[in-house]
């Protein structure tokens, strides 16, 4: 599997740490419930199929990455930094 | 019919023509008592110990494949109790007894090995943590020896104990460790809970979960729709598809784990080998095969097939404790499902629709725990009480932060498993 990173290009998967399902971007306010934090900590779609992650260029430039990623087949069809997310 | 060594005898001399087939291959009723959605390890144990200690045999298993061909046919087979928290010591320790009554009990020889096994240790500080373990293990009732360098010399002389990264500083030997055969473990469960009455609907894919304010009433299938009274989900890495069809979000993430298998090979591991600090176990299978493995691949995944990383990872850690494996030709590889919990323990509850209960979580550690689990799980669905061996494996742990079972100690939270 092959990502390709907004200002790296294509690299190898071992260069990118997977932190999970980019609900970890959706931080509930201090004051949630604790049904929210329970969604954000723990529960998750788990779906089989297009998933949005949440991944680290630990190996190269350090950028969090939003990554558009098919569970069932590992096909990568969109990379883009965080912080283009808004 | 009954095995026996006679059994065998005489149908050897009589060109096996008596046996007949492990279970019937019913067509689904309209209704049972109770379903069980998945036909693994775990869905089948179950079935038969609901069939056998709960009287329960108007229920039927409902595989979307064929009955071992997920998980419980595809692991490297460990059996053992050496967890150290409160909450899985007591689960772990009732399972291993019932390993060891299992054979004469489903009347199947599921080629259950106690050939033990070697945890081994790198540094002073993990051999105090080993001696926690040891002394946790042995107050649970169970086995456990420490071992010096030269205890473990003595057992396994093939290691590389000069290893500058890490030198062998002992293990922890389990002795009532070991390993079975997984595919006799599915087909033994099922055929015990066929006799007893359990219909195993095979290509029998559950495609939605009836529930009627706030009941479960039955479960929608690809060979038409079973009213049921109680419904169990024992369905693995799937748990995320079909809790929601019941409405449940589950504190799950589905990951891949490889293993490996060599070509056969003549004995010479004799026991279960763990190399915690290289991410690397193993033992040799009665066919001569090394079957060994390591980490998740650790991303979300449903593919069934892992990638090269860890695989080069698997062989570096192999070759590092082992070199005398290193001309052994790899046979083959494969990817499991694993259903991740937050806090690597299971989950064995009621869900919040009357009726339907779930059994999942099992990590990357499911198959040695085959037999509690069903036993378990057949305790909640029969009588609506949480079996006393695994009242920890709590559903809303995670929500309310009581009874978090992080048994690694490395915290409560998905990807650190």
């Amino acid at each position: 599997m092959r990502l390709t990173c907004p200002i790296c290009g294509e690299r190898d998967r071992r260069e990118f740490y997977y932190q999970g399902d980019a609900v970890a971007l959706d931080r509930p306010a201090r004051d949630a419930d604790v049904s929210a934090w329970d969604d954000y900590v723990h529960l998750r779609d788990n779906p089989s199929g297009l998933r949005r992650e949440l991944w680290h260029h630990e190996a190269g430039c350090g950028s969090w990455l939003v990554v558009d990623r098919n569970t069932s087949t590992h096909e990568v069809h969109a990379v883009a930094l965080v912080e283009a997310q808004g | 019919m009954k095995f026996s060594g006679l059994r065998v005898l005489k149908e050897g001399l009589t060109g096996s023509k008596g046996w007949t087939p492990h279970w019937r291959d019913p067509e689904p009723k309209a209704e049972y008592d109770a379903v069980i959605i998945g036909g693994g390890g775990h869905g089948l144990s179950t079935a038969y110990y609901l069939a056998k200690n709960h009287g329960m045999t108007n229920i039927a298993v409902l595989e979307k494949g064929y009955i071992g061909g997920g998980n419980i046919g595809r692991n490297t087979t460990i059996v053992r109790a050496n967890y150290f928290l409160p909450g899985n010591s007591e689960f772990y320790s009732h399972s291993l007894k019932l390993w060891e009554g299992l054979e004469e009990d489903i009347n199947y020889n599921v080629m259950h090995s106690q050939r033990g096994m070697i945890n081994l240790f790198h540094s002073d500080g993990q051999r105090d943590a080993f001696v926690r373990r040891g002394n946790a293990m042995i107050n649970q009732g169970d086995d456990a020896i420490l071992l010096d360098r030269e205890g473990v010399r003595k057992h396994l002389p093939y290691l590389d104990f000069e290893n500058t990264r890490f030198p062998i500083y002992g293990g922890l030997l389990h002795p009532r460790g070991g390993t079975a055969r997984h595919d006799a473990v599915a087909w033994g469960y099922a055929r015990g809970a066929d006799q007893r009455g359990v219909d195993l609907l095979q290509n029998c894919e559950v495609t939605g979960i009836d529930i009627e304010n706030g009941v479960v009433r039955g479960v929608q299938t690809t060979r038409g729709a079973i009213r049921a009274k109680k419904v169990g989900i024992v369905v693995a890495g799937r748990s995320g598809q079909v809790a929601a069809m019941a409405g449940m979000r589950l504190p799950i993430e589905s990951h891949i784990l490889q293993a490996f298998v060599t070509e056969g090979l003549k004995p010479c591991i004799d026991h279960v080998v763990t190399f915690g600090m290289g991410h690397f176990y193993i033992s040799q299978s009665d066919k001569g095969g090394l079957v060994f493995g390591g980490d998740l691949d650790f991303y979300a995944s449903y593919a069934s097939r892992g990638n090269l990383p860890t695989a080069e990872h698997v062989m570096e850690a192999g070759m590092t404790l082992m070199p005398m494996i290193g001309k052994a030709k790899l046979l083959r590889s494969w990817g499991g499902i694993m259903d991740m919990t937050p806090d690597g323990s299971p989950i064995i509850d009621k869900a919040d629709t009357e009726g339907l209960f779930i059994d999942c979580g099992w990590c990357y550690g499911g198959f040695k725990a085959v037999p509690a689990s069903g036993y378990a799980f057949a305790h909640l669905m029969a009588s609506g009480q949480h079996h006393e061996t695994a009242s920890a494996f709590r559903l809303d742990r995670f929500r309310t932060g009581r009874g978090i079972l992080d048994e690694e100690g490395t915290g409560s939270q998905h990807n650190l498993h």
